[in-house]
């Protein structure tokens, strides 16, 4: 693997919730512009290693830090700020607004004006507006639900929604992006389009972190994989070592087949 | 087509005392104006963030006292052997201070309550407007306690190179309050439209992804808080300026209810709600005096959210919106496919 600058360095992570150990002793690394998948079964830890990550939790051991920066006790808006953004499991948009305005929430990190000027409607609020409402057409066009732009997001389907949540993470301006079970709902051509779309935010010089349980997806799209079993990382690889690791395809069939 | 409705209704609005003579319905506009105003601070936390302030009327009654209490001067001992000594300043001064200390309560109750959601910020305002209420009462050196502040001056308006104008008259003070209620509710509108009011609407629709995409839930709620409050102490002054009497009864827990009253009824989150809640529950004992006891009238009111509710029941601006401006296809979210279904197909 050729060397990368690091983006993202969990360090022996741990997480407790009282008695159930959800992470113990995590440490990897993302390099700038990687594409890394975090896998695992049910319950293995991944979303609670997104949480650490975006400041939703507090570790019970070890740090991550982004770009140089610690992130132990950043609230995840201050983390956001960093311009490293999620994207969510279950909950991925504002269901009563409109996908525009979903969109343009969003933006909030690029909107930023002061208070007085908004309230006043003076130029350079109205300039930040009209940059606003130019990027959320843009967004949705990329995402293609231009036909779905104006209905409240919380009526579009499952596959859409996620569309959106991803959409909404994008308008945020992500340096890095973690993506929470991004095809969860898709049917096989979304899933493939979705593909396509992950590889064009990465040629944005965007670094993505994918929680997936779609393995030929992630085998497709990753450069590397790491394994997660019961909190415990337990393999780490390119996509050729992973699918071939003696204690992933347990850990897999150890769970049930037909994921792997 | 909107901006035409708007100038139809202002137009209507200021037209009223130019044919309305009573005096009775007139005072009756006026308060009901006042607290119209109070309405639409409310509905700013209530409707637009999803926090409910049930000791709203604190804000509109430090308002009226600091307002009232400017304009009069007091003359008080503190701790330690100080008088404090005030002379009395022109009510406008008073009017500008009530909307300063108003904010800056609201934004120390939105420090206070922030930091935690839900149930919190309920009880930190319910708990300071009572201890508001108790001051009033109990500092009688400052505030005349149950005696209550009397004389109040009306409110003057300086006129550069002429003088001022005192504002004595009903149809004056009906002017005044439309205006200071226009101006509240551009400047809430301005603001919901706004990308402050945007992250609002964020955080009370879904405050995980809200705060994942870079809104700060504290700062953002406190702003609005503070929005409400100082638009809250600003009605509270026309009050005492009006009524000019005020006492620690102004701080009354109903009066909060009214106003959440207006606000529901008229629908929390649209701007016109509590406009049309307040005109509805602040013109209805003028309706019922005829023919109710003031007691008798609550009961009244109860009948008549009740009613509204269950016709209109997102409030009535909201659901008529929604029966004939915009039909919205309101379908709910499709059933999540099965993870393991999704993808299989997919070649490697
Ligand atoms: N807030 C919480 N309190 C208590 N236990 C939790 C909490 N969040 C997660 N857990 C537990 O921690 C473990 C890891 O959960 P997590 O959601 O991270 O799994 P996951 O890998 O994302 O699984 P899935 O693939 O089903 O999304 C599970 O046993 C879960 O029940
Ligand atoms: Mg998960």
């Amino acid at each position: 693997m050729t060397a990368r600058s690091i983006a993202m360095n969990i360090e022996q992570v741990a997480v407790r919730f009282g008695g159930l150990v959800a992470i113990s002793d995590m440490s990897f690394t993302v390099g700038e512009g990687e594409i890394v998948s975090l896998i695992g079964p049910n319950g293995a830890g991944k979303t609670t290693a997104f949480n650490v990550m975006t400041g939703f939790l507090t570790p019970s051991a070890g740090q991550v830090t982004y770009q140089g920066t610690t992130l132990t006790g950043l609230k995840p808006h201050e983390i956001a700020d960093l311009g490293l953004i999620r994207t969510f499991q279950r909950t991925g948009v504002f269901p009563n607004d409109t996908v525009y305005d979903n969109l343009l929430i969003g933006l909030h990190r690029q909107g930023r004006v002061r208070l007085l000027d908004a309230i006043l409607g003076l130029p350079g609020a109205r300039a930040s507006e009209r940059r606003l409402r130019q990027r959320a057409s843009e967004l949705i066009e990329w995402v293609g639900l231009e036909r779905r732009a104006h209905d409240a997001a919380g009526s579009l389907s499952y596959g859409e929604q996620r569309l959106v949540g991803v959409a909404l993470a994008l308008a945020a301006e992500p340096s890095m992006l973690l993506l929470d079970e991004p095809v969860s709902g898709m049917n096989a051509s979304e899933t493939h389009r979705f593909v396509e779309l992950i590889r064009s935010i990465r040629d944005r010089g965007i670094t993505i972190l994918l929680v997936e349980h779609d393995m030929p997806m992630v085998m497709t799209v990753s450069d590397r994989i790491v394994v997660l079993n019961y909190g415990r990382i337990i393999a780490e690889g390119t996509p050729d070592v992973i699918r071939n690791d003696p204690a992933v395809i347990e850990a897999y069939l150890g769970h049930g087949a037909g994921r792997a | 087509m909107r901006a035409a409705v708007t100038i139809l209704v202002v137009a209507a609005l200021a037209s009223v005392p130019l044919w309305l003579r009573d005096p009775y319905l007139l005072n009756a506009l006026i308060t009901t104006g006042i607290f119209v105003v109070g309405a639409m601070s409310l509905n700013l936390l209530l409707g637009f963030t999803g926090q409910l302030s049930l000791g709203h009327i604190a804000f509109f009654g430090i308002g009226a006292y600091v307002s009232a209490l400017t304009s009069l001067g007091f003359d008080v001992g503190l701790p330690g052997g100080v008088r404090l000594v005030h002379a009395p300043w022109p009510p406008i001064a008073g009017f500008l201070l009530a909307i300063l200390v108003a904010g800056l309560c609201g934004y120390f109750v939105g420090l206070l309550s922030f930091r935690v959601r839900g149930a919190y910020f309920v009880i930190v305002t319910i708990s300071f407007a009572e201890v508001v209420r108790l001051v009033a009462l109990n500092w009688v050196e400052l505030t005349q306690g149950p005696l209550a502040l009397t004389n109040i001056p009306s409110i003057a308006l300086p006129l550069p190179g002429i003088g001022e104008l005192t504002l004595r008259t009903k149809m004056q003070n009906y002017y005044l309050v439309l205006v200071v209620a226009l101006v509240a509710y551009l400047l809430i509108a301005r603001l919901v439209h706004s990308h402050f009011g945007r992250a609002m609407r964020g955080l009370m629709e879904n405050e995980t992804l809200a705060v994942s995409v870079g809104i700060d839930v504290t700062r953002t709620l406190t702003l609005a808080a503070v929005i409400s409050a100082a638009i809250a102490g600003a009605a509270g002054s026309l009050y005492a300026h009006y009524i000019r009497i005020i006492d620690p009864e102004v701080f009354a827990f109903i009066n909060t209810v009214t106003m959440v009253i207006m606000v529901i009824s008229g629908g929390k989150g649209s701007l016109a709600g509590p406009v049309i809640g307040g005109l509805i529950f602040g013109l209805l004992p003028v309706a019922l005096r005829p023919v109710m006891a003031p007691e008798a009238q609550w009961i009244a009111y109860g009948g008549v959210l009740i009613a509204i509710l269950f016709v209109l029941p997102r409030g009535i601006v909201p659901s008529l919106a929604q029966r004939f401006i915009r039909p919205r296809s309101g379908a709910p979210a499709l059933a999540p496919v099965a993870l393991t279904e999704t993808g299989a197909k997919e070649p490697a």
